[in-house]
């Protein structure tokens, strides 16, 4: 249990993941790194698919993210049509480490543009629920 | 040419908003036309496919139905899935299936009705075909993660909504002479520009249709194909690949790596190239992913898919007719039974039985088909007799 708190709407509970709910809530976005080898995931894993190595600790994603794409939504899925109009996005942090996540509403449409420069933000959300946007950097 | 699997019999149903029918019934529609088509009559089967994408309707394992319906028990059957491609996997597995020797006459039937369940409801199962811990939490559906890939496409290669919208010109033009169309009227490039917004920049108009229909194959060995048919088209290539379900875990968004990856290999198997595609059927799920797929298939450059559109050259008379049956996005798209269907579209061209679509004397024919936001990539090549 605890991932369940994870996002606007979440679609599963249990995962060995779920220190990454601890991280957000100290305000920390992070992946995995794998220990045997130093393979770096995001998304968090606690498996590591190169040396088969099981032994992870947890990292923190650095540096100034890049924005790679994004689409604002105008018509939602089941359960999440309050938050219309959102934009989706992935962002590129240091060592090509890529995050998918919202764009915060902060950003205003005109000045979304590919290439700009963007930070996370952890987002604590109402019924202790808990994401993370990105922001201008 | 390799000839040792081909397609014997091809069926499917009109694709329509709402099917006034059980699945099973839906499926006997598609069944009737392939096992009519093939002169077979259910004995002489030896095993069945079931393709669909789940959690559209009730039913559990709905091979069991299906097959019950269909006349085919005692013979065995296999449910396959690989949402939007179950279809064309299932023709790898009949492919597998008939080559080993295990089985003569495989029948692949794929089937969807969507019309059960809402469209938004429909949208919430099609975006939990992406990771549902680490993306459907923000809300994610296909159309928004197609519409990601046209940005960066634009960003990248100077490709606009026009042209876009000159694909989707294109997939009513052809739409509107098939009668198995769910959307049979034109649409003009100001009406596609003009239409709503659903993930920024893809409009309605950019969007496929959802639908309900059937399609069904029948494949058999090369000793059957020649005693039963008169006119077998031969599976000569066959590609398969799988890309990371999470966006993280993309090299780029300008491309789907699966299906070059299962051109690459059906190309390889068929000992042909691009320019010997006489005429192809690609995933239009978005209007962007056939603009993907011209490039990704390597019937254009990268970047340059937007000049085989401009030049007219994927319209019947042009370098390589694509979907002039009306794609995904006027033909409809019944998950389960995309592949299928394009399948049979290249069978019919391949016979020279297209009708009104027909592309002048076709030899080689491709199949593009796209499971989820370009996790599961097929690519299929027919070859005529």
């Amino acid at each position: 249990m605890g991932f369940e708190k994870f996002g606007i709407v979440s679609f599963t509970s249990q995962t060995k993941a779920t220190p990454f709910i601890d991280h957000l809530e100290r305000g920390v976005l992070a992946g995995t790194k794998c220990k045997g080898c130093g393979t770096f995931y995001f998304p968090p894993r606690p498996d590591c698919y190169h040396c088969l190595s099981s032994d992870v600790e947890w990292r923190e994603i650095t540096g100034k993210g890049k924005l790679i794409s994004y689409s604002t939504l105008i018509y939602a899925p089941t359960g999440f049509e309050a938050d219309l109009p959102y934009t989706i996005a992935l962002v590129e942090f240091d060592n090509k480490v890529k995050v998918f996540g919202r764009l915060s509403k902060e950003v205003k449409d005109e000045e979304i543009k590919i290439g700009m420069e963007l930070k996370y933000s952890v987002v604590k959300l109402p019924n202790d629920r808990i994401t993370y946007e990105f922001k201008k950097a | 040419m390799k000839k040792e699997v081909a397609i014997i019999g091809v069926g499917q149903t009109a694709f329509v908003r709402g099917y006034e029918g059980s699945i099973r019934e839906l499926a006997f529609d598609a069944y009737k036309e392939a096992m009519l088509d093939a002169g077979l009559t259910a004995k002489e089967i030896d095993a069945s496919i079931i393709c669909s994408a789940p959690e559209y309707d009730k039913q559990r394992s709905p091979s069991g139905t299906i097959v019950e319906y269909l006349g085919l028990n005692p013979k065995p059957t296999f449910y396959i899935e690989t949402i939007c491609s179950s279809s064309s996997s299932g023709l790898r597995v009949a492919y597998s299936l008939v080559k080993s020797g295990l089985h003569e006459l495989v029948l692949v039937l794929g089937f969807q009705k969507m019309s059960e369940i809402s469209s938004a409801d429909s949208q919430e199962r099609m975006g939990r075909g992406s990771d549902i811990m680490w993306e459907a939490p923000f809300g994610t559906m296909m159309p928004a993660y197609y519409a990601m890939h046209a940005r960066a496409h634009f960003q990248r290669y100077g490709t606009t909504e026009e042209d876009l919208a000159l694909i989707r010109v294109k997939a009513a033009t052809y739409g509107m002479i098939n009668k198995k169309a769910v959307y049979q009227k034109g649409v003009t490039l100001e009406q596609v520009l003009t239409s709503d917004m659903i993930a920024s920049p893809l409009k309605r108009f950019d969007c496929c249709a959802n639908a309900d229909g059937a399609s069904c194959l029948i494949v058999a060995n090369q000793e059957r194909a020649k005693a039963l048919s008169k006119k077998p088209v031969w599976i000569i290539g066959l590609g398969a690949a799988t890309a990371p379900i999470n966006m993280s875990g993309r090299e780029s968004l300008t491309g789907l790596s699966c299906a070059r990856e299962a051109a690459k290999e059906a190309y390889q198997m068929a000992g042909v190239t691009p320019q010997d595609i006489d005429v192809a059927e690609v995933h239009d799920c978005f209007t962007i992913a056939e603009m993907m797929a011209y490039e990704d298939l390597g019937f254009a450059g990268p970047g340059e898919g937007k000049d085989l559109i401009r030049g007219k050259e994927t319209y019947i008379g042009g370098k390589i007719p694509v979907n002039v049956d009306g794609g995904l996005l006027s033909k409809g798209h019944p998950i389960g039974a995309t592949g299928g269907s394009q399948i049979r579209t290249i069978v019919l061209q391949l016979r020279g039985e297209a009708g009104e679509m027909q592309v002048k004397a076709p030899e080689i024919g491709l199949i593009h088909n796209i499971g989820g936001v370009g996790l599961y990539g097929n690519v299929t090549i027919l070859g005529r007799d």
